[in-house]
């Protein structure tokens, strides 16, 4: 469990929701050989109130988790095809086991990035990514459009609201066959979608899809970027001021405490 | 395990035949040098022992002809400058005392020579280099920068070198989960066949995870971990970084290191978790020069010896001899000193990570590197002859005879200096023209390449002044770092050039409200044996150890990069200089551009302006160079970034930026495009006061000089700080949020000129991909 981080986050002193029966969710943060955003996935969680638990890609047990992140990073390397390595991991198995909705809750899993790009490979998500289809590694303030608020990670936002979050990535353009396009469309699994330019070819602009239950979802920005004044994207209140990604991390965290607790606190989980 | 198709050259056979003649020519070596190495041995040395030596007393790996100047930078030393300095020069890279018990450690290399061959993995490996030395000294890197420069931006090779340098700077980089945090960029015809790629890494460590690499301890093992040795770099520091271009000889490519940034990540960790869980004594990187550098450095700062078997070493490719599994640079390797007692922890925490290890040998008390070859011994050296006791030359330096001309040959005595825009129209034709010229246009068609936003530290990041990130999340405590160079203004005198980089990357820390540290500096120049360049050289180091002695800043370190040179045509001198500075919370960091919510502050000019256009971007643009540079003055420029550090601590400012490349007119147009933000400006007081016209108040590059941005609220106590400090400043205007424009009045025909944001912005981000995509 190499990846705990022992530095005091910020976010840690003071939850975000101030609601103390939401700060014991724990949310496992999944972390590879070559995975790189973890430490962020995890300060995203504190900053929203939850509890960021470390989990290890050789594991063979999720543990006791409430939900799962698979950060963005070079996982293997991504030599081969961004995923394609990673989606073999004993913890994968144990995570598809627990995000299959037909097996009971369906434990909410969120793909960031090259977390989205494993869940497809997993077949958690469908489609897949290809290189950018300018072949460059392209790193920018992304306006994103939230198209399905009804996910277990997209509760908080409103119908179609625009946020700003980084996108970052080489191999981020989102391809399926039509049928699965048609599919997502009709079925208001397209999560996510590029406002504006689209920047790197995807099909139907698409950012980010969910499973059918809506407990699993992937995106190729970056909500985890966007959680902290200072240290965000750039957005209308100013430099480095966005903090929409947190929206992501608290959605999560209230509907778990819906979903265990129920409407009534009282009720207690069990 | 190896396929031996060639014999092995051992130190008894190497005293059994004395006449045998060895290539030492091939590699690298001077005639008087091989005569050294026999005297050193009292015998010739073996081929193994030969290849060692070639690659150590490389002018990259040895400084034989930089080491006389440099000494400077340590005699130049006061004890203010040495308060907060932890480690200084000499080790794998300086490193600082940032208070609570934080340090940090930086440093800056070039990687020019690979880069040119072979661009994606030249630069690739360059930043895994500088990474490496990072990692060694104990500390978690935690960002990077790059200043690159290349030949005219239309010509052909251009648009092969940019892309693959940029692509190999971010591939790595961001693979490496590092933020690059900024840099610069600069075209000129003098880099066509030698572009500069210069890479800065930035760690940080707790005081007590400060280690140093070296073997001690009699018995303690020696270990080599990470990828596996291939024959990709052999001679990359002898043949390839310490030799000028010359087309009679074959492809380089072959020197040149392949990168695998995944394996360097997992060596991060890796090494993270060893020095943790104290399971090393010392760790070196293996950089330029490999197996032999980190050998005999290891040994030479150690107290004893070192004895290893040589057949150990995993090998990518089986049929490499001894020679050349000595000098191979394959990237991502390190080597280590554990005791005997950690040696089954050690081997876990690399099995965790999936690192191959193997075993070499050990620390010995005979004082000798010895290394054997299936039980034969091919090296018997005392291990500083290699890596410290190197060839020192006092190389002959003299002024170069046609800078007399040169410096004669002032902008302002030309056509276009005697002509210079009057008119409304004239000047703004004139300002969007300059600041849509290659060196001043938008970079983010590179920068975009680059992963500013992982680890979720960064504070600012290019195109704002400094690249700012914060250490430690509780405090805000952080570190702010610019690298700059002004190639230009050392060619017309080295000295004052130098001191201007200085300067230069001293005031954009500032700016950002960081207070200046530590220096680090990649010194790239032309031949060292073209007396000419060695008096740049020479001028260049002389003028830096006098700027930072006067600043107040150690230099903690660096790289020397000579050679940078086609036939006769050598770049201008280009010492590039890296600042750190220093927060006690990032949160107060100064951005570098106008905001919409700062709708109607007042912009004031800090410092003086005189009519200095010689080596100017202006001048560049009219095809100029000559003259002489502007003028230092590092008293003025320490006043000035007092004044900027006060003002980001009282909160004063809510924006800054530096004047430099492309004076007033740059900077006011950066500080507006930056959020599209207009302003209105007025130059008649400037221009009376400094006695200058309008074209030269808006182009002269005068040094310690910045623009800041304040709310009406602080414009009295900003005023009084200013005058209590002596330091020279005017309102030159407001912040005008709702026009989209940037508008410009004077004494001039036509009254004022207005540049319209957008049209500007369109021209001025489509400079770059309109020359290097396609």
């Amino acid at each position: 469990m190499a990846q705990a981080s022992e530095t005091p986050l910020i976010g840690e002193t003071g939850s975000a929701s101030g609601e103390s029966a939401l700060d014991g969710a724990r949310i496992g943060v999944v972390t590879f050989p070559g995975t790189l955003d973890d430490r962020d996935a995890a300060r995203a969680v504190r900053i929203a109130g939850g509890t960021a638990v470390p989990l290890w890609h050789a594991d063979d047990a999720l543990g006791d988790v409430d939900a799962v992140i698979v950060p963005g990073g070079f996982s293997y390397g991504d030599y081969l095809r961004a995923g394609a390595i990673s989606r073999f991991a004993p913890l994968m198995r144990r995570i598809a086991e627990s995000a299959d909705p037909s097996a009971g809750a369906g434990l909410p899993v969120l793909g960031i990035c090259n977390g989205f790009q494993i869940l497809t490979e997993a077949h958690l998500l469908p489609g897949s990514m290809i290189k950018n289809d300018h072949l460059r590694f392209r790193c920018a303030d992304q306006v994103l459009r939230v198209e399905n608020t009804s996910t277990a990670w997209t509760a908080q936002f409103t119908d179609d609201e625009p946020i700003t979050v980084p996108l970052k990535n080489q191999d981020g353009q989102y391809v399926a066959d039509a049928a699965t396009l048609e599919q997502l469309e009709a079925e208001g699994r397209v999560t996510f979608r590029y406002v504006g330019t689209n920047p790197n070819g995807s099909r139907h602009d698409i950012a980010g899809v969910s499973n059918a239950a809506g407990n699993v979802v992937g995106l190729m920005p970056h909500p985890e970027h966007a959680v902290e004044a200072g240290f965000g994207p750039d957005d209308a209140t100013g430099m480095r001021s966005g903090t929409d990604g947190l929206t992501v991390f608290t959605s999560v965290i209230s509907s778990l405490a819906g979903s265990t607790a129920g409407p009534d606190p009282a009720g207690g989980a069990a | 395990m190896s396929d031996q198709d060639f014999s092995i050259d051992t130190v008894e056979h190497a005293s059994s035949t004395p006449d045998t003649e060895l290539p030492w020519d091939e590699l690298g070596l001077k005639a008087e040098e091989y005569e050294r190495i026999v005297a050193i041995l009292g015998r010739r040395p073996t081929a193994a022992e030969l290849a060692m030596y070639s690659v150590m007393w490389s002018e990259h790996c040895s400084y034989k002809s930089s080491k006389v100047h440099l000494r400077q930078f340590g005699e130049k030393v006061t004890e203010e400058m040495r308060r907060d300095l932890m480690v200084g020069i000499g080790e794998n890279a300086g490193v600082t005392d940032l208070g609570d018990g934080w340090a940090v450690t930086f440093k800056i290399e070039s990687h020019n020579h690979p880069s040119y061959v072979e661009p994606y993995q030249g630069a690739a490996t360059g930043v895994g280099g500088i990474v490496r030395d990072i990692i060694s000294m104990g500390a978690r890197p935690v960002a990077v920068m790059d200043a690159l420069r290349f030949g005219e931006i239309d010509h052909p090779d251009t648009r092969r070198v940019l892309p693959g340098v940029v692509a190999g700077v971010g591939g790595y980089g961001n693979s490496l989960g590092l933020p690059n945090i900024g840099g610069e960029v600069e075209f000129d015809a003098c880099y066509q066949d030698n572009p500069l790629v210069n890479a800065l890494a930035v760690g940080v460590m707790r005081h007590e995870d400060l280690r140093l690499a070296n073997a001690s301890g009699v018995g303690n093992k020696v270990v080599l971990f990470g990828a596996r040795t291939g024959g990709d770099g052999i001679g990359g520091a002898s043949v390839l970084a310490s030799e000028s271009f010359d087309d009679s000889k074959p492809s380089k490519r072959p020197s040149v290191q392949v990168g695998d940034p995944f394996s360097e990540k997992v060596l991060i960790e890796c090494c993270l978790e060893l020095f943790g869980g104290e399971l090393v004594e010392g760790i070196q990187d293996l950089g330029a020069a490999g197996i032999s550098c980190a050998t005999s450095e290891l040994a030479s700062n150690g107290e004893g010896g070192m004895h290893v078997e040589l057949t150990d070493v995993l090998l990518r490719d089986p049929t490499l001899t001894p020679g050349e599994i000595l000098m191979s640079e394959s990237q991502e390797r390190m080597m280590a000193v554990v005791t005997p007692e950690n040696a089954e922890a050690f081997e876990r925490t690399l099995a965790k990570w999936g690192v191959e290890y193997s075993w070499l040998g050990e620390v010995t008390d005979t004082g000798r590197l010895v290394i054997d070859w299936n039980g034969e011994t091919i090296v018997d050296v005392d291990p500083r002859t290699v890596a410290h006791d190197g060839p020192v030359y006092e190389r002959p330096y003299e002024r170069p005879a046609w800078l007399d001309a040169v410096q004669a040959d002032s902008f302002a005595a030309t056509e276009a200096g005697k002509d210079l825009p009057r008119t409304a129209a004239e000047l703004g034709t004139a300002v969007a023209e300059l600041v849509t010229s290659p060196n001043l246009a938008d970079p983010s068609w590179i920068t975009d390449q680059y992963d500013r936003f992982v680890g979720g530290n960064t504070a600012l990041s290019q195109p704002d002044d400094a690249g700012v990130i914060r250490i430690d999340e509780t405090t805000g405590l952080g570190v702010g770092l610019s690298v700059d160079s002004t190639p230009r203004h050392a060619y017309l005198d080295p000295y004052t050039g130098a001191q201007l980089a200085l300067a230069q990357a001293y005031r954009n820390v500032a700016t950002s409200g960081a207070i200046p540290k530590a220096v680090s500096d990649c010194l790239n120049f032309g031949s060292p044996e073209d007396p000419p360049i060695m008096w740049q050289f020479a001028e260049a180091v002389r003028g830096l150890a006098d700027g930072c002695r006067d600043l107040g800043i150690p230099v903690t370190g660096g790289n020397v990069s000579l050679y940078n040179q086609t036939g006769g045509n050598a770049i201008h001198p280009t010492p590039v200089v890296g600042v750190l500075g220093a927060f006690d919370d990032v949160g107060r960091r100064t951005p570098s551009g106008f905001e919409r919510w700062a709708d109607g502050q007042a912009i004031y000019l800090l410092g003086e302006t005189a009519a200095e256009l010689d080596g100017s971007e202006y001048a560049r643009l009219h095809g100029h160079l000559g003259g002489r540079p502007p003028q230092v003055d590092l008293q003025r420029e320490k006043t000035l970034g007092a004044v900027l550090i006060n003002a980001s601590r009282d909160g004063m400012v809510d924006a800054a930026h530096d004047l430099s490349e492309g004076g007033l007119a740059a900077a006011l147009v950066e500080m507006s495009l930056r959020f599209g933000v207009g302003s209105r400006v007025n130059l008649d007081a400037l221009c009376e006061r400094d006695g200058l016209d309008p074209a030269t108040a808006l182009f002269s590059e005068s040094a310690g000089r910045a623009l800041v941005a304040l709310p009406r609220s602080e414009e009295v106590r900003f005023k009084d700080m200013i005058t209590a400090r002596g330091l020279p400043a005017m309102r030159l205007g407001v912040v005008d949020a709702e026009s989209g424009e940037l508008e410009v009045a004077g004494d001039f025909e036509g009254g004022s000129f207005i540049l319209g944001l957008d049209e500007l912005r369109e021209i001025w981000s489509a400079v770059i991909p309109a020359h290097v995509e396609g």
